[in-house]
C-alpha cells in the first residue's frame, strides 16, 4: 500500500518529519516497507523562457536557444526539439543538473556550440502525458502559461511527494486505504481524524432505480451491490492534483471516470467498477455463478475461461465482469456513453482470492476484496464517486442508489476488563487512559458496564485479548516492561533420544566427516539411478500433490541420494576427497493412499570418497558403536542383497541379532549413476535402533592385577573363511581364562598356496586371582587349535 | 716414591683433560685407578718403605687417587654435556614443516546455530521438542486458528499430499502437539525442517528450518515474552544487543510482534547489511491466542501464554555473512571445512 503523504495529510495533520513518521507509526503497528521521494532525484531543473532562437551553423536539425532562467546573465542551449518557439516557457536542466533515470547533464558542446544545459520533455521530468496530457507526444514540454523564471520546475509542476509503502497484515483490510492509514496516523499521535465529509447534489433528473436493477443470486459470495448511475459523462483528464495523487500511490491516470473509480479505491479500500448502462441487456444485473464452460473477455483483451465456482457479474444474456477481479471487454465505457454505471459491491474474500488464483488475474481490486471488505463501506464509497464526479464536472448524477443489501452488517460490543489486560501485558495502565485509546480508534465505549461497540470496519476485534493489543500497540510495546516469567521452575532438557543423537553426530565429526543438509523430496527417477526394482517397496512414496517439478515430487523412502548428489558435486568440483554425513529423516507411508501420516524414520547417512577402502568407513562405524557403548555387540555379515551396492563389499550390521544397517562400497553402475568416477563407500544406520540399543551406563572393571600369557598363531585357511568364523571359533574354546582374540595379520601371496590365505591371531589369557602357568592354558590352546582344524580346516603354520 | 705420585697425578691429570669421548675415560680410568694401574702398582711399592714414611706417602696416595677420582667425575660430566649437544644439534630438524592433521570433521552451519539456540534456552528452562514433518491440516493451520479459507494459508504456500495431509509449513504444529498432551507448564522449543513452495534462489528453498517457541503457565505476561526474548537475543548476539517489538499480525497469537535486533554488524549506526534502519528483523512472537490454548485443552483463563518463532537459515546466513542460501544445501567440502 503506497501513501503519499500531502494525500494522508489531508485527513490527520502529521507534523512529525518523514523519518519520525516511519519509526511512529511502525511501533504504532503499520509496518513501513521504504519511503520513496516522488521526483526526488531531479536536479537543478528550474523554468526558463525562450528569448530568441537562431538556426545551428553545422547542423539542419539543431537550433541554438537564448534562454533566460531569471539569473540576469541568459544561457546559450542547443536543442533539437522540433516544437519550441520564441516565448515558451520551458523546464531547463542546467550545468549539472540530474534528469529521470539519474542522468546527469553537464555543459557539453553540440556540433561546435556550447550548450550550457538542455531543455527537458515531460518524460526527461520522469513522468508521461497520462500525468500532463497537455505535453507533446514529442518535443520538449511547455508551460501552459507564464511562470516565474529560476524556480525548481519540482516545485512549479508539483513534482514532489513522500510515498509511503506500507505491508499491511491480512487482518487489518481497513488498512488497504488512505483512510485507514490516516486514521492509524490520527490515533498514533493523538490528533483529530478528519475523513471528507461526503455528499452529493443528485442534480441529474431521473432515478437510479429507473435505469437498472440488481438481483443477487449468490448472497454468500455477494453481500452487497450498490450501483450509482451518472448521465452525461464527458470523458476527459482528470485534474492535475488527482493525477498526481494516483501517479504518487502508483496508479497510471488514465482519465476522469477510470481515474475516480481508482482514486476512491485508493482513499476508501473500496473497489468499484464502471459499466456502460446500455451493454446491460434489459438494464438488469444478476449477480450470479459463472455457468459450467462459460467464458469472458476481460477489459485486458484476454478471454478468460469460467466455472461454476466463480463468481460473475451479469445480464440476463451474459457475464459483463468477474466478480471483484476484472471487468469485461462488452461492458467498458465508450466515448458518448449515455449514462455510466458505477459498481460498488461486496465480495466474499477467499473466493474472490480462489477466483483471481484460477483465472491467473491478480488486480488491484482482487487483491483488496481477497482480504475481507466491510460491506458498510460500499454506500459510502459510491456516495463518494457521484461526490467527486461533480466536483470534477464530468456527468451529472442521478439521484438515489440501488442498494441491495440482504444481510446489513451491525456493529458488535466487547466486554473488557482492565484489571484481565494489565495482567496479561504486565502493565499497570489507567482504565481512563484505556478508553481513551480505544476512541482513538472509533470504538464506542460505555465506562459503566466495561463495553465497547466496534466499528464494522475492525472485523479482526473479536475478544477481550484484541482489545488488549490495541491497548498494547497505543500505548506503546516499548514500554512494556520486560520481565523473566516466575512461575513454576521447569528442567531445560534434551531428551534421551536427542543427546544420543547429539552424541551420534559428534562421533562423526570426531571422524573428520562434515555434516551435510540434503532435501527431504526428491525425483522419482531416483530408484531407477539407485537400481531399486519396480517391484520394490521403496518406490512406495509419501508423494507431493502440487510440487514445485518432478525433481521435489516424492518425500524420500531412502536416505542417501541427497548425500550423493553432494558427493558428485565434490568429486565434480575436484575436491580430492569428501567425507560427508546426515542424520535425518525418510518418510515410509503406513499405507496407500495415505489415511494417516507416515514413519519418519531418522536415519544416519554416512558417504564419503577418496584415499580410502572399506575398512576406513568400517572403522568410522566401530569407532560409532564403541561410543555408543555396544561395539561389543555389534556384528557385520556380509550383504549381498541391496541392488544399489557391491554385493561383495558389503557389510550387514547387526545388534542383537537385529540388523540396524548396513556399510559397503556403492555399486560401481550407482556411482557411475551419479557421475562420480571413484570408488564411493556408503553407510546407513537406524538411529532409533542405534538409540535403543545404546548403553551409556558405564560399570568400573579392576584393573589387572595379574599377568597375562599371550599366545600368537598363524594358520593357513581357504580364503572364503571369514576372520568372524575364525575368531568366533577361537572364542568357543578359548576357555575361563580367555581375555582378548587379536588379528594381527592377514596374507595371500607367493608363499601361500592360491585359494588360501594366511591369517595370524594373538590370544591372551589372565585370571583375576594368580598369575597364570603355562599348563593353565596349554588345554585351552590344544582345544582351540583342534576346534580350528576341524570345523575350519585350518593348518596350523610354523610360529 | 713422592716424586713418583707426582708424576702419575701430573700424567693423569693431562690425560683426563685431554680425553675427548666417554670411552677413553673409562681406559683411563683402568690405567690409573684400576686393580692392575699406575697408582695401585705404587701402592704395593709401600712395603718397602720404612715405617716413618709410610703414612706420609699413604697419606699422600690417597690424596692423589681422590684427586684423580674427582677429576675423572668431572670430565665424565664434561663428556656427557658435550655429547649431548653434539646430540641435539645432530637431532635439529626443520620445524616449519607441515603438521600431520587428521581429517577435521565439522558440523552444519545449520546445526551450529540450531543447537546454539537451544542451548540457549535450555539454560532457561525449556525442553527441546520434535514432531513430524508429514502433518495433518488440523495441527498446521486449523488448531492455529487458520481455518480453511484463511488468506495465511496462501501465503504460505503449502505443499499438499492428499486429504487432510500436508508438509508442514511451520514448525508451530509442534506446539500444539505439545499443548495437547496437557502436561503444564509448558516451556519448549522446537527446531525442524518447514516446506513451503518457493522455488530455490539465493534466498529462497523450499525446505528451511524455523524455531518456535512456547511457554505457558499461569500468569504469563507480554512483558515476560519480552523479557525472555531480551535475554535470548543478547545471549547469541552478545551482550551489548537491544531488541524492539513492532506490532504485528500472527493468526495464532494476540497481541503479536515482530521483535528487531540491532544490527550486530554496526551496533544500531545503521549500515549496508541492515540497510541503514540500525536493526535486523529476528523473529515473530505473540502471547499465545486464547482460541489456540482452548482448541487444545488449555483453559485461557486460567492459563496465559507466549510463543515466537524465526527462521533459522537467515540467522545463519547473518551469522556466516553467508550470501547464497544455496550454500547451505551443496555441502560443498570447501564450505563446510569453514564452519
Amino acid at each position: 500500500m503506497n501513501v503519499p503523504m500531502s494525500w494522508l495529510k489531508e485527513y490527520a495533520a502529521v507534523t512529525a518529519s518523514i523519518k519520525e513518521f516511519v519509526e511512529d507509526i511502525t511501533l504504532s503497528g503499520s509496518k513501513v516497507e521504504g519511503v520513496e521521494t516522488m521526483g526526488g532525484e531531479l536536479k537543478n531543473i528550474v523554468t526558463g523562457y525562450i528569448k530568441a532562437i537562431e538556426k545551428h551553423p553545422d547542423a539542419d536539425k539543431l537550433v541554438i536557444c537564448t534562454i533566460d532562467i531569471g539569473s540576469g546573465k541568459d544561457l546559450t542551449i542547443v536543442t533539437g526539439a522540433p516544437n519550441v518557439k520564441v516565448g515558451d516557457y520551458v523546464p531547463v536542466a542546467l550545468d549539472h543538473s540530474v534528469i529521470a533515470g539519474g542522468k546527469e547533464i553537464y555543459t557539453g558542446s553540440l556540433r561546435g556550440v556550447e550548450s550550457e544545459g538542455m531543455l527537458c520533455s515531460i518524460e526527461e521530468l520522469g513522468f508521461d502525458r497520462h500525468d500532463f496530457p497537455e505535453a507533446p507526444e514529442y518535443g520538449i514540454y511547455i508551460f501552459p502559461e507564464a511562470v516565474e523564471l529560476g524556480k525548481p520546475v519540482t516545485e512549479v509542476l508539483d513534482l514532489q511527494d513522500d510515498v509511503v509503502e506500507f505491508e499491511i497484515t491480512s487482518n487489518r483490510p481497513d488498512c488497504f486505504s488512505i483512510l485507514g492509514i490516516a486514521r492509524e496516523a490520527a490515533a498514533t499521535y493523538g490528533i483529530d481524524f478528519q475523513p471528507p465529509v461526503i455528499a452529493v447534489k443528485e442534480e441529474a433528473q431521473g432515478n437510479t432505480a429507473d435505469l437498472i436493477s440488481v438481483e443477487i443470486q449468490n448472497a454468500e459470495l455477494c453481500p452487497r451491490y450498490v450501483a450509482r448511475a451518472i448521465k452525461n459523462v464527458k470523458i476527459e483528464s482528470s485534474p492535475r492534483w488527482m493525477r498526481k495523487r494516483l501517479r504518487a500511490a502508483g496508479v497510471r491516470p488514465i482519465n476522469n471516470i477510470v481515474d475516480i473509480t481508482n482514486y476512491v479505491m485508493l482513499e476508501m479500500g473500496q473497489p468499484m467498477h464502471a459499466f456502460d448502462v446500455d451493454t446491460i441487456k434489459d438494464r438488469k444485473i444478476i449477480v450470479r455463478n459463472a455457468k459450467e464452460g462459460e467464458k469472458i473477455t476481460t477489459l485486458d483483451g484476454v478471454e478468460r475461461q469460467l466455472d461454476p465456482s466463480m463468481l460473475v457479474i451479469s445480464d440476463p444474456e451474459k457475464a459483463v465482469a468477474i466478480a471483484g477481479v476484472m471487468g469485461g471487454e462488452n461492458s467498458m465505457i465508450s466515448e458518448g456513453a449515455e449514462a455510466v454505471l458505477f459498481e460498488s459491491a461486496n465480495f466474499e474474500g477467499s473466493n474472490v482470492r480462489i477466483t483471481a488464483k484460477k483465472v491467473g488475474l491478480r488486480t488491484d481490486a482482487s487483491s483488496k476484496f481477497e482480504k475481507g471488505l466491510d460491506p458498510n463501506l460500499a454506500l459510502d464509497a459510491v456516495n463518494r464517486a457521484a461526490q467527486l464526479v461533480e466536483l470534477l464536472g464530468c456527468g451529472e448524477v442521478v439521484p438515489g442508489v440501488v442498494d441491495c443489501y440482504p444481510n446489513p452488517k451491525t456493529e458488535w460490543e466487547l466486554s473488557y476488563d482492565p484489571d484481565w489486560i494489565n495482567r496479561f501485558l504486565g502493565t499497570e495502565i489507567s482504565e481512563k487512559q484505556m478508553q481513551e485509546i480505544f476512541e482513538r480508534i472509533e470504538l464506542k465505549v460505555d465506562a459503566v458496564n466495561h463495553k465497547v461497540t466496534v466499528p464494522t470496519f475492525r472485523p479482526d476485534l473479536e475478544a477481550q485479548a484484541d482489545l488488549a493489543e490495541e491497548i498494547a500497540r497505543f500505548y506503546g510495546y516499548d514500554k512494556i516492561e520486560p520481565t523473566l516469567a516466575a512461575g513454576t521452575p521447569t528442567v531445560g532438557k534434551k531428551t534421551y533420544a536427542q543427546n544420543i543423537t547429539t552424541l551420534i553426530k559428534d562421533t562423526m565429526v570426531a571422524e573428520g566427516l562434515c555434516e551435510a543438509m540434503t532435501y527431504s523430496f526428491e525425483s522419482p527417477k531416483v530408484f531407477d539411478k539407485l537400481l531399486i526394482p519396480a517391484d520394490s517397496k521403496l518406490r512406495q512414496t509419501v508423494t507431493i500433490s502440487n510440487p514445485l517439478g518432478e525433481d521435489f515430487s516424492v518425500m524420500r523412502t531412502v536416505s542417501f541420494n541427497g548425500i550423493l548428489n553432494s558427493l558428485s558435486t565434490n568429486y565434480n568440483r575436484r575436491n580430492e576427497s569428501a567425507g560427508l554425513f546426515e542424520a535425518a529423516r525418510v518418510y515410509i507411508p503406513k499405507s496407500l493412499p495415505m489415511t494417516e501420516l507416515p514413519d519418519e524414520i531418522p536415519t544416519l547417512t554416512i558417504g564419503m570418497y577418496g584415499k580410502m577402502d572399506f575398512y576406513d568407513l568400517k572403522g568410522i562405524v566401530e569407532h560409532l558403536m564403541n561410543a555408543l557403548g555396544i561395539g561389543e555387540k555389534a556384528e557385520y555379515s556380509t550383504e549381498t542383497t541391496l541392488p544399489w551396492m557391491h554385493p561383495g563389499r558389503t557389510a550387514a550390521v547387526s545388534i542383537d541379532g537385529k540388523q540396524v544397517g548396513y556399510l559397503g562400497e556403492l555399486h560401481p553402475v550407482v556411482a557411475k549413476n551419479y557421475d562420480i568416477g571413484t570408488k564411493v563407500y556408503l553407510a546407513v544406520l537406524q538411529i532409533d535402533d542405534l538409540i535403543a540399543a545404546s548403553n551409556m551406563v558405564n560399570v568400573y572393571q579392576p584393573l589387572p592385577k595379574f599377568p597375562a600369557i599371550a599366545r600368537d598363531i598363524a594358520m593357513l585357511v581357504k580364503e572364503d573363511v571369514t576372520v568372524k568364523q575364525i575368531a568366533d571359533e577361537i572364542r568357543k574354546n578359548g576357555g575361563e581364562y580367555l581375555e582378548s582374540v587379536k588379528l594381527f595379520d592377514v596374507y595371500q601371496g607367493e608363499q601361500i598356496e592360491a585359494g588360501y590365505k594366511s591369517v595370524a591371531y594373538s590370544i591372551s589369557f589372565r585370571s583375576a586371582e594368580r598369575t597364570l602357568a603355562d599348563t593353565d592354558v596349554a588345554e585351552a590352546m590344544q582345544n582351540i587349535l583342534d576346534g580350528l582344524a576341524k570345523e575350519l580346516g585350518a593348518q596350523l603354520r610354523d610360529k | 716414591m713422592k716424586e713418583k705420585l707426582k708424576a702419575i697425578h701430573d700424567k693423569a691429570m693431562a690425560a683426563f683433560q685431554e680425553a675427548k669421548e666417554i670411552k677413553d675415560i673409562d681406559d683411563l680410568k683402568v690405567k690409573y685407578l684400576g686393580k692392575k694401574g699406575e697408582l695401585t702398582a705404587i701402592l704395593k711399592e709401600m712395603g718397602k718403605l720404612s715405617a716413618e714414611e709410610r703414612p706420609i706417602i699413604g697419606q699422600m696416595a690417597n690424596d692423589v687417587r681422590q684427586d684423580l677420582e674427582k677429576m675423572l667425575e668431572q670430565a665424565k660430566t664434561r663428556l656427557a654435556a658435550a655429547e649431548m649437544a653434539h646430540r641435539l644439534e645432530k637431532e635439529k630438524i626443520d620445524v616449519t614443516m607441515p603438521g600431520r592433521v587428521r581429517a577435521e570433521g565439522h558440523k552444519h552451519p545449520m546445526s551450529i546455530v540450531i543447537d546454539e539456540i537451544c542451548n540457549i534456552f535450555m539454560g532457561m528452562g525449556y525442553e527441546v521438542a520434535e514432531g513430524p514433518e508429514v502433518e495433518k491440516d488440523y495441527y498446521n493451520f486449523e488448531a492455529l486458528n487458520i481455518p480453511k479459507n484463511h488468506p495465511a494459508r496462501d501465503e504460505q504456500d503449502t505443499f499438499y499430499i492428499g486429504g487432510d495431509i500436508l508438509l508442514r509449513t511451520q514448525t508451530s504444529p509442534v506446539q500444539v502437539r505439545s499443548m495437547e498432551k496437557g502436561k503444564l507448564p509448558i516451556r519448549m522449543v522446537c527446531p525442524g525442517a518447514v516446506y513451503r513452495s518457493d522455488e530455490v534462489d539465493a534466498t529462497h528453498s523450499p525446505v528451511f528450518h524455523q524455531l518456535e517457541g512456547l511457554v505457558v503457565d499461569k500468569n504469563i505476561t507480554m512483558g515476560d515474552l519480552k523479557g525472555a526474548l531480551g535475554v535470548f537475543a543478547k545471549e547469541l548476539f552478545g551482550e551489548d544487543t537491544k531488541v524492539r517489538f513492532r506490532p504485528h499480525h500472527f493468526p495464532f497469537t494476540e497481541p503479536s510482534a515482530e521483535m528487531d535486533v540491532t544490527c550486530f554488524a554496526c551496533g544500531g549506526k545503521g549500515c549496508r547489511v541492515c540497510k541503514g534502519e540500525g536493526y535486523i528483523e529476528l523473529l515473530g512472537c505473540g502471547m499465545v491466542h486464547p482460541k489456540v490454548l482452548k482448541m487444545s485443552g488449555i483453559d485461557p483463563e486460567e492459563y496465559s501464554g507466549f510463543a515466537f518463532g524465526m527462521g533459522l537459515e537467515r540467522v545463519a546466513m547473518q551469522r556466516y555473512g553467508i550470501t547464497d542460501l544455496r550454500l547451505l544445501f551443496e555441502n560443498d567440502m570447501k564450505f563446510l571445512k569453514q564452519f
